[in-house]
């Protein structure tokens, strides 16, 4: 397709620099009909007709049924609510900021949103589809390569819409039930005393009135679910990494990472925003 | 049609012979006649200069703001250039860079493409069409000071930092649950404009028909006027349907009526679809005109008539229908099923084609000129490369598979700039230095013009080009910053560095344009040996336009008709004289041109100044919720209006006809269809009605797409009320119509009793319509709101036309509105078909829908 744009354009814009600097006044009226003709229907017509069927051709691609597991991800402002279906399952597996697909087979993605539209998009992967509050739409993925890939909003959805991303991480068929299984469990228990002390400061600052951790007393569904948060490649939704600092620094400056979110900075001291982060860095 | 007035016909020689035209005019009448049309036309001097309202000095300022709105949006282009330099840049905050874009996007569309294409033609269309002025100056006056007003009010905002922050196109529920002012501003702001918009394309059509020399047939007019009728065409059918969104929207901000609210029966894709009908067109609406200007200055260059005259004409119309099958599009990637998908690709091709035929038809007159480079068909070459990009990346983006990766990412931010600077910036800046002689009677700078044109193209290509790449890189646009390592820095920091480059470009432009000439010697007449009308104006300049009006015989009059200029000069043509010191235009028939009129034009007046400010009050004032000074404003501004009208239009002239040169006889007023104003209710009502029709289909769309519409056990309209309300409507139109044969007819008592009577109807029509709906809560679900809409609408356009019916009323009692001279009544009888035809189909969809549904 660049090829040929690139040719197209040669051929318009040399014809233009042709007749008006190298020899101008060449052609006569009857030449000029026949470019007008040929230029201007016959030329546009054949091109753009290869071009539709070709088009068209592959476009049901992303609407094909998937082989059995479906991953239903609802956009919040801003971040990703993300549920595993497998197939005949009768509760999901609950997650957030991360799409995690098994490779060879073709997953289908049930889209939705809380508040206002935006839409999914792993540009390695595939297109993007819209998510609507409301209403439900669909798009199939079918990675054929192990790896892992930056997926994020294409919408404009607000003052964070730049740091509303993802990791999707394609694995093999084994890691990836391996995975899930780990996913659907509870929360472990904190291995360190930091952790412990950690865990109690999650519960004492009340972030467990929006955030769960399953297995604990921390049950709020507002914000994401940190019951595996130490098993992400990424936090803040495609924002920083998972490691102590980044932890640290999420928590007491939240604002400044990400404009307008609706969790406020926490100024704790620095002791127990280090073992809070040693907390949630354990939750693998 | 017309019932025989007792007006007199068009009487004496036409078209006029070559012996005729060859008499010679005396020295000593050309003199006493210059000196009178002098005076009719002379523009105010001091501070009274603003209440001018000649189209040369409207469309200046109208240029004039549109460049400096433009400047202003270009800044805002730079601020977020510098913002994405490099990665997690805190150049500005989220919120700042949000509101830059939006504003950029919104300010660059409403406030520079659309108005600058409006601004240009009312500038030039007269003298291309040998016309002294527009047919309606005081409503060009009165357009360019909304425009003004309303600019200001939303650009302004930004410095407030309230700006409306959602992106130009505004999705909700993102923009209805913003908050803070700045939806408002951008819905009431720009719908102020839209409306001055739509008033601007009224004119410019009505001038294209209805004020063409004699002689000069639709089929030799010059392109421009076509491309000004095709253009102003869809203006009338793309505006409405966004006004009609404006409408729902504003409701939903207001008074939380949930048109766009999924949880309560609501869908945000209305407003896409809504939206993307106007803003697809509107693109065809900024690109077109620019094509316009490259079919003036082609011929020029190359030296010969344009090759396929018909080629392009067809095309142009044919591109003004296809875009408005394209605007799905823009929404392909909302899960709307495949053959929707399959279908808008085929369409968003098929656009090509008409396209391709008019570059290609250029091509074409160059190859068969000999062509002479100038400084315009430089910024006319370029404008050629870069739009062909943008073209060939749109039939990429066309195909909904390509589209699915590219949509929302840089590779759209490159194309759309591609396509604007290639279809809209370029030829715009070629057009300026080609009709700059026209307007200021000087030349611009060929060396700055150069340094401004390869700084220019050169920053463009360095700035967009990278872009493409951006975006399939996966950069999605409106991101205010971006992390490092994604590969997207330096191409980010390369189209920084080309926008400054543009700036400079700009800024050598500009300066080329503002720097002081009066030490430059005036051009000579027809600096570039053009053809047309619009070069026969004098130097230095006279604010008559044409000093006769010609007969015009060719496509290309001043390369045909060697004696036509000499003759024009002399005034040997039509409307030599103002014996009676007023502005008068010649009114011509649609097809032929042949004279059917003298109309008596509008001079200078503050009354449009006023209206524009209390117009602007009613628009403003609810932005902050102020609502009693937003009525009074409102009630102002139609007082002013109605002043306006009572005190201008329509006049009973001190004669029924006279001699409009060359011993032809033409009457001074003209009434129904024979008129401009009647023409000009029409294309508005036609506007209007698209506007409506919107409304319906937003409520079909509901019906359509949403399961509980109505919901389960949903309070309906009063049915009784509905049925008396459409009795009450058709009764009032047929009492309009009866008053206006009765009054015709010299029955005038008798018309003014049905005058009388007509408003009683309508308002317990309106009265009926709105019980019918009022106990139902619009805030609970969005049937009962579309109703509400629906019946507000009615009530509204009702209100105007009890309005125009009282004043009619008063226009026979004072002696304004006679048997003879009755075209305010045609015209009011022309809006009330309209709104008439409105309330049956409300009445009609209210009464209806509980069965039906």
């Amino acid at each position: 397709m660049l090829a040929g744009a690139v040719v197209l354009w040669l051929l318009v814009n040399g014809a233009f620099y042709y007749t008006s600097k190298v020899r101008p006044g060449a052609f006569d009226q009857r030449h000029a009909r026949n470019i007008l003709i040929g230029g201007g229907i016959v030329l546009p017509v054949v091109v753009l007709t290869a071009l539709l069927v070709w088009g068209l051709s592959i476009l049901p691609d992303l609407r094909r049924p998937g082989d059995g597991l479906v991953i239903r991800v609802t956009g919040e402002q801003w971040w990703w609510r993300v549920e595993y279906w497998p197939e005949g399952a009768d509760a999901p597996v609950v997650t957030a900021n991360e799409i995690r697909l098994p490779v060879g087979q073709r997953t289908e993605i049930h889209l939705t949103s809380d508040k206002v539209i935006h839409s999914f998009w792993i540009p390695a992967l595939g297109g993007k589809m819209d998510m609507f509050p409301g209403r439900e739409t669909m798009i199939s993925l079918a990675p054929e390569k192990v790896g892992t890939y930056r997926g994020q909003c294409a919408e404009f959805c607000g003052a964070s819409h730049a740091w509303m991303a993802f990791a999707a991480v394609v694995m093999e068929e084994g890691a990836f039930d391996q995975w899930l299984a780990n996913e659907a469990a509870d929360a472990v228990e904190p291995v360190s005393e930091a952790a412990e002390r950690g865990a109690k400061i999650f519960l004492t600052e009340g972030c467990g009135a929006c955030h769960a951790v399953r297995g604990t007393d921390a049950v709020g569904q507002v914000g994401p679910d940190l019951t595996h948060v130490g098993s992400r490649q990424t936090l803040g939704a495609g924002r920083i990494k998972v490691t102590l600092d980044d932890l640290s620094d999420w928590i007491s400056h939240t604002d400044l990472l990400k404009p307008e979110v609706k969790m406020p900075s926490y100024d704790l001291e620095p002791e127990q925003l280090s073992d809070l982060a040693t907390y949630l860095e354990g939750l693998k | 049609m017309t019932p025989s007035t007792g007006l007199p016909q068009p009487g004496g020689p036409y078209p006029p012979t070559e012996e005729m035209l060859a008499v010679p005019v005396p020295q000593e009448v050309q003199q006493a006649q210059a000196r009178r049309l002098r005076a009719a036309w002379e523009t105010p001097k001091g501070w009274r200069y603003v209440t001018a309202v000649n189209n040369s000095e409207v469309g200046k300022w109208y240029c004039l703001t549109a460049l400096v709105f433009m400047l202003l949006a270009g800044v805002m282009a730079l601020i977020i250039r510098l913002q994405l330099a490099v990665p997690e840049n805190d150049l500005v905050s989220a919120d700042r860079f949000n509101q830059l874009f939006t504003m950029h996007g919104s300010a660059m569309m409403f406030l520079f493409a659309v108005p600058m294409f409006e601004a240009v033609s009312i500038l030039l269309l007269p003298g291309m069409l040998g016309a002294r002025d527009m047919p309606f100056p005081r409503l060009s006056a009165f357009g360019y000071w909304c425009f003004l007003i309303g600019g200001v009010f939303v650009i302004g905002s930004i410095f407030f930092d309230v700006a409306p922050r959602a992106g130009w196109f505004m999705y909700p529920p993102l923009a209805t649950k913003d908050e803070g002012p700045g939806s408002d501003i951008w819905l009431l702001g720009l719908s102020f404009i839209e409306v001055a918009s739509i008033a601007a394309a009224v004119e410019l059509i009505v001038g294209t028909l209805k004020c063409r020399p004699p002689g000069m047939r639709v089929n030799i007019m010059p392109l421009y006027a076509w491309y000004v009728l095709v253009v102003g065409g869809m203006i009338l059918f793309a505006f409405p349907p966004l006004i009609a969104g404006d409408f729902l929207f504003e409701l939903e901000r207001s008074f939380d009526w949930p048109f766009f609210d999924p949880t309560r029966g609501g869908d945000p894709m209305l407003w896409q679809h809504l939206f993307w009908i106007f803003g697809h067109p509107e693109v065809y609406i900024i690109f077109l005109p620019s094509i316009a200007i490259a079919a003036m200055v082609i011929p020029t260059v190359a030296r010969r008539p344009i090759f396929g005259y018909s080629w392009i004409v067809l095309s142009a119309v044919g591109t003004g229908f296809l875009s408005f099958g394209l605007w799905v599009h823009h929404m392909f990637t909302t899960g709307l099923p495949s053959i929707s998908l399959g279908f808008f690709s085929a369409a968003s091709e098929a656009v090509v084609i008409p396209t391709g035929i008019q570059i290609f038809a250029f091509l074409a007159t160059l190859m068969a000129g000999r062509v002479k480079m100038t400084l315009p068909m430089l910024w006319i070459s370029g404008a050629l490369a870069i739009f062909t990009i943008g073209g060939l990346t749109g039939v990429m983006l066309a195909l909904a598979p390509f589209d699915f990766q590219a949509h929302d990412t840089y590779f759209i931010v490159a194309h759309l700039h591609y396509t604007l600077f290639g279809g809209m910036v370029f030829p715009v800046i070629a057009g300026v230095y080609y009709f700059f002689p026209f307007i200021q009677k000087k030349l611009l700078s060929e060396r700055l013009g150069k340094w401004a044109f390869w700084l220019t193209f050169s920053g463009f290509n360095l700035c967009f080009l990278p872009m493409h790449l951006t975006g399939l890189w996966g950069m999605p646009r409106r991101v205010y910053t971006y992390p490092s390592g994604l590969g997207w820095d330096w191409l980010n920091l390369i189209s920084t560095v080309g926008a400054f480059v543009i700036a400079a470009g700009f800024a050598t432009f500009v300066w080329d344009l503002i720097r002081p000439k009066h030490r430059q010697a005036q051009i000579l007449r027809n600096p570039w040996g053009g053809g047309t009308l619009e070069w026969t104006h004098d130097v230095p300049e006279e604010a008559w336009g044409v000093r006769s009006i010609p007969h015009v015989s060719t496509r290309y009059p001043l390369w045909d008709q060697p004696d036509m200029l000499a003759r024009l000069d002399a005034g040997r043509y039509y409307l030599p004289d103002a014996e009676e010191g007023k502005r008068e235009t010649l009114v011509t028939s649609v097809i032929d041109a042949a004279p059917v009129q003298v109309q008596r034009v509008t001079g200078p007046t503050w009354i449009t100044l006023w209206a524009a400010a209390f117009t602007g009050g009613a628009f403003i004032f609810p932005t902050f919720h102020w609502y009693p000074p937003a009525i009074i404003s409102g009630v102002l501004a139609i007082c002013c209006i109605i002043w306006w009208l009572w005190t201008a239009t329509a006049q009973v002239p001190e004669a029924d006809s006279k001699d409009a040169g060359l011993g032809l006889r033409l009457p001074t007023y003209a009434a129904g269809p024979a008129s401009v104003g009647w023409w000009a209710m029409w294309i508005t009502m036609l506007g209007d009605a698209t506007a409506f029709a919107s409304l319906v289909f937003g409520f079909f769309f509901y019906w359509t797409a949403s399961p509980d519409f109505p919901p389960d056990g949903a309070a309906h309209a009063v049915p009784g009320l509905v049925a008396l309300a459409a009795v009450a409507f058709a009764l009032n139109w047929g009492l309009m119509v009866g008053a206006r044969w009765l009054n015709r007819h010299e029955r005038v008592a008798l018309a003014r009793a049905c005058l009388g009577v007509a408003p009683l109807m309508a308002a317990s029509g309106t009265a009926a319509l709105v019980c019918a709906v009022i106990d139902l809560e619009p805030t609970a679900h969005v049937y009962p709101a579309i109703l509400w809409a629906l019946a507000i609408w009615i009530a509204v356009h009702s209100g105007a036309g009890v309005i125009m019916q009282l004043y009619c009323l008063a226009g026979s009692l004072f002696g304004k509105l006679t048997p003879r001279y009755d075209a305010d009544i045609w015209n009011v009888s022309l809006f009330w078909h309209f709104v008439t035809i409105s309330a049956l189909v409300t009445c009609a969809v209210l009464g209806l829908a509980p069965g039906a549904l």
